[in-house]
């Protein structure tokens, strides 16, 4: 694909941008050189502060103003030097020749504007079309990126639009005038695994159909796999290898590189010898349904967020749910712990059913459920440091303040951090350690019944193989029961005894881990695995990988 | 959307009934006796007696509330006691100077203060964004008052450029009524301003960091457009109730701005009312006043989903 012979659209050379005043480093990225060719796809790997968007927010002069200033360094688009460029220039360049597409695709779009018009509205900047023609064009565009009903759809609301739709969109956008480069940031990242399988492919599309060289920003290997032409791999700001997709990722010479790849969870599971401890956990006929028709509105939507959900866990065991968004899996955790009220149906814990308990009758088995959520800054209040964090609840169920924090030191050294650390607040600490402090909170509680809502799905591919090694490893310590909620079928794979496939809010297939992934029996199921990025990627590298990354 | 404005008319019913079942007991409640306040100090009991009888004082409470409620309903708001006049002509004779200074003053606080704030916002952390958050601590501290006599001090008896009071008619020329009503405007703005400046200043630099924004700028969109485009539209919610909220409030600025420039408005008009125990006429304003409120509310909540195709009603 790489002719000598072609120029490249991208030349970044020697690049380091600075931060403002100094974080942790002086940099944000340093002498960072990398070229995309014409109709070449790099991959951008890296782990978070990795220094991959700051590359691709330099390329595009959409560092934000007194954080971050290029110092030194070159970028050339199509030999055209842009860190001269004033913004003004600079304007000019943005979605005529280079146009970017973003992670999170709600977010990207402007919420009160019609989709047709934002996408209209790269052609009002940067063309002399009149009304007529600019939406002919749009309605072009849209149906290039196979947008169903474009004349419909150009009239839609961003939150009208299913989250690959409106990335989608958002490719429309940038590719509406044919840009030299596109930059995608983690473009599938807030995808479910059958839409980021769409993306992907019309991302190839739409490079192989306009020659568009395009730098993609990922941390998923399995996508680099899936679409990488070349690989870039970073580390703290600087690029730790480059290479072939095939060199990188079939003989990656640095150390880092090796970790990285080690460190991503082999989609063949392990075989694990089935539990046979007690049923601490079974849920019969679970079922919520949300928003009731009124009196006044008597047609209102019903949506049946769990419907007849059954399933047993035992003491010892990892059940997973694993399942889209919107499947219903969160609404199950959520109604086990009695966050959420089910509709009806019964959840009998150690053989007490707890569905229909009053809150005050609740209230001494609270303690026995506990969950460990995705986002450990957002679970964890700022305001409290982490040994309030940790004994709040013991103390609730009548634990003294000195046996409570007895409790939590130990807790913090069983999860691998210093019991000095208690007085600390969440913000001085990274995520990885965030979420061991969340799980060190969770074991405060003596639960016999931990949930996991994507414990790990916010955490780098390095963080994610300990902390899963931490929960595996406090399951067989306290005999817990574990229900481990994912989206992400290599975690799936490596952590749970048995799965449960949702769908809908439908229960559409259970069994153990290793027959369900060698063996699925439901259509969903079988598209489901289809379609996660990297199929024959990391499986050689066999089951059990997870536990030989060091700890912390 | 039509079936939204209707439904939400019906529930001003209830609001408006208990506001007039308050407005009608507060003149039942009061330890002075109408009839005793409408007679004057001179009468003598029989003159009272007589009174209380055409007032149907006599009659059981109740009964009392059904013949003013079917007045009222008729537009039929009674009798001035200290003016002499129908409280509805008081009203419609007092009700054109309020409604031009709440005008201008709403539309100059918009005007001035949404782009200030859209400034500072942009500006954030600059002299442009302490200076507007400087003023913007003034003008809620100091009372409106203070702010009257100020102005009047400065552009009316030193430099002459305005009048110092009054009031003109609009149909006595339009050009006067404008001219008339520039101190006012000022005096009485200068504290919406502050508020709504400050709000869009904080909406703003919420949005501004929102992700939609930074699509806007690889776009290529140049900045006014993305500040007033993308930004300021996602960012009116809060301004929107703010300035509804500014409207509710206006009548006790309108109450002493009124006092200060000598205008015969319906804020001047409560004041008199108030000192005379002109129980009608209270009534009447504050029956008039709650219903702007439930109506103001009814419109701010309209404009939401004009503003914002999220919200759906």
């Amino acid at each position: 694909m790489t002719a000598l012979d072609k120029k490249p659209v991208l030349e970044v050379t020697n690049l380091t941008v600075a931060i403002a005043g100094g974080g942790d480093r002086a940099n944000a990225i340093e002498g960072v050189t990398l070229s995309v060719m014409p109709g070449e796809i790099v991959c951008v790997v890296g782990e978070s502060g990795s220094g991959k968007s700051v590359t691709s927010q330099a390329v595009m002069a959409l560092l934000p103003k007194g954080q971050l200033s290029i110092v030194s360094g070159s970028i050339k688009l199509e030999g055209d030097e842009l860190t001269t460029k004033s913004q003004a220039q600079m304007r000019a360049v943005r979605g005529m020749r280079a146009a970017m597409v973003f992670q999170e695709p709600m977010t990207a779009l402007n919420p009160v504007e019609r989709c047709g018009d934002q996408i209209e509205e790269v052609l009002e900047i940067h063309t002399d079309l009149d009304a007529k023609g600019r939406r002919a064009r749009v309605l072009d565009v849209m149906r290039s990126v196979h947008l169903p009903d474009p004349e419909q759809m150009i009239d839609a609301y961003p939150h009208q639009l299913s989250g690959g739709q409106r990335q989608r969109v958002m490719i429309a956008m940038a590719l509406v005038l044919d840009p030299a480069l596109l930059i995608a940031d983690e473009p599938t990242t807030a995808l479910d695994v059958t839409t980021q399988a769409q993306i992907l492919k019309l991302v190839r599309e739409m490079q192989v159909r306009r020659n568009t060289g395009v730098l993609f920003i990922t941390h998923d290997f399995g996508v680099v796999s899936e679409i990488a032409d070349r690989v870039v791999v970073m580390q703290k700001g600087r690029i730790v290898e480059q290479g072939t997709k095939a060199e990188i990722l079939g003989a990656p010479r640095e150390a880092y590189t090796r970790m990285l790849i080690g460190a991503v969870p082999s989609l063949v599971p392990p075989d694990r010898a089935p539990v046979a401890g007690a049923v601490t956990l079974e849920t019969v006929k679970l079922n919520k349904t949300y928003g009731a028709r009124t009196l006044f509105k008597p047609a209102g939507r019903v949506v049946k967020a769990a419907s007849d959900v059954s399933f047993q866990i035992r003491r010892g065991e990892t059940l997973g749910i694993v399942g889209e968004s919107g499947s219903g899996k969160s609404t199950v955790a959520r109604c086990i712990a009695r966050l959420v009220d089910p509709t009806s149906g019964r959840i009998d814990l150690d053989g007490v059913d707890i569905a229909r308990m009053s809150e005050r009758k609740l209230r001494p088995f609270r303690k026995n459920v506990q969950i460990v959520f995705q986002d450990p800054y957002r679970s964890l209040n700022p305001r409290r440091n982490v040994g309030q964090s940790i004994i709040e609840g013991p103390m609730n169920f009548g634990l003294s303040l000195d046996e409570a924090m007895t409790r939590a030191r130990d807790l913090m050294g069983l999860v691998g951090l210093s019991p000095d650390a208690l007085d600390r607040f969440p913000h001085q600490f990274s995520g990885g350690q965030r979420q061991r402090i969340a799980i060190a909170r969770a074991l405060a509680m003596e639960p016999v019944l931990l949930i996991g809502d994507e414990p790990v799905s916010a955490l780098d591919v390095s963080v994610q193989a300990q902390v899963l090694q931490l929960l595996d490893a406090v399951r067989k310590k306290f005999d817990l029961a574990v229900l481990f909620i994912t989206h992400d079928l290599r975690v799936a794979a490596q952590i749970c005894d048995r799965i449960a496939v949702m769908q809908r809010g439908v229960v559409v297939e259970t069994g153990r881990t290793v027959d369900v992934f060698a063996n699925p029996q439901h259509e969903y199921t079988r598209a489901l695995f289809s379609a996660a990025p990297g199929q024959g990627f990391g499986n050689r590298i066999g089951a059990g990988e997870v536990q030989k990354v060091p700890a912390l | 959307m039509f079936a939204f404005i209707i439904r939400r008319l019906i529930a001003t019913i209830p609001v408006m009934l208990v506001v007039a079942v308050f407005v009608f007991l507060m003149l039942r409640l009061t330890p002075s006796d109408p009839a005793a306040i409408i007679a004057g100090d001179n009468a003598t009991a029989e003159q009272v007696a007589d009174i209380r009888g055409k007032l149907g004082l006599n009659e059981p409470i109740l009964t009392q509330f059904f013949i003013w409620g079917a007045k009222t309903l008729r537009g039929d708001l009674g009798e001035s006691f200290f003016f002499k006049k129908t409280v509805a002509e008081l009203i419609s004779d007092r009700i054109e100077p309020t409604l031009s200074l709440s005008f201008f003053t709403i539309v100059l606080a918009v005007l001035v203060a949404v782009p200030l704030g859209v400034l500072a916002a942009k500006k954030h952390g600059s002299w442009i964004d302490r200076i507007v958050m400087g003023f913007s601590v003034l003008g809620f501290s100091v009372p409106v008052f203070v702010v009257g006599y100020s102005l009047i001090y400065i552009f009316a008896s030193e430099l002459r450029w305005f009048p110092t009071t009054g009031y003109k008619r609009l149909h006595d020329g339009a050009g006067n009524w404008a001219y008339y009503l520039i101190l006012p405007t000022l005096t009485l703005s200068v504290v919406y301003i502050a508020l709504i400046a400050r709000m869009t200043r904080t909406s703003m630099l919420e949005v501004l960091s929102e992700d939609y924004v930074r699509t806007a700028r690889a776009k290529g969109q140049i900045e006014r457009k993305v500040l007033f485009r993308h930004a300021l539209r996602n960012a009116a919610v809060p301004i929107v109730t703010v300035i509804g909220l500014g409207i509710a409030l206006l009548i006790g600025g309108v109450v002493v701005t009124e006092s200060v420039y000598s205008i015969p408005g319906l804020g001047r008009l409560t004041v008199e009312a108030v000192l005379a125990r002109d129980f009608p006429v209270i009534q009447a304003v504050i029956l008039m006043f709650s219903f702007v409120y439930v109506l103001i509310n009814l419109l701010v909540d309209l404009v939401y989903s004009i503003l914002d195709p999220r919200i759906r009603y």
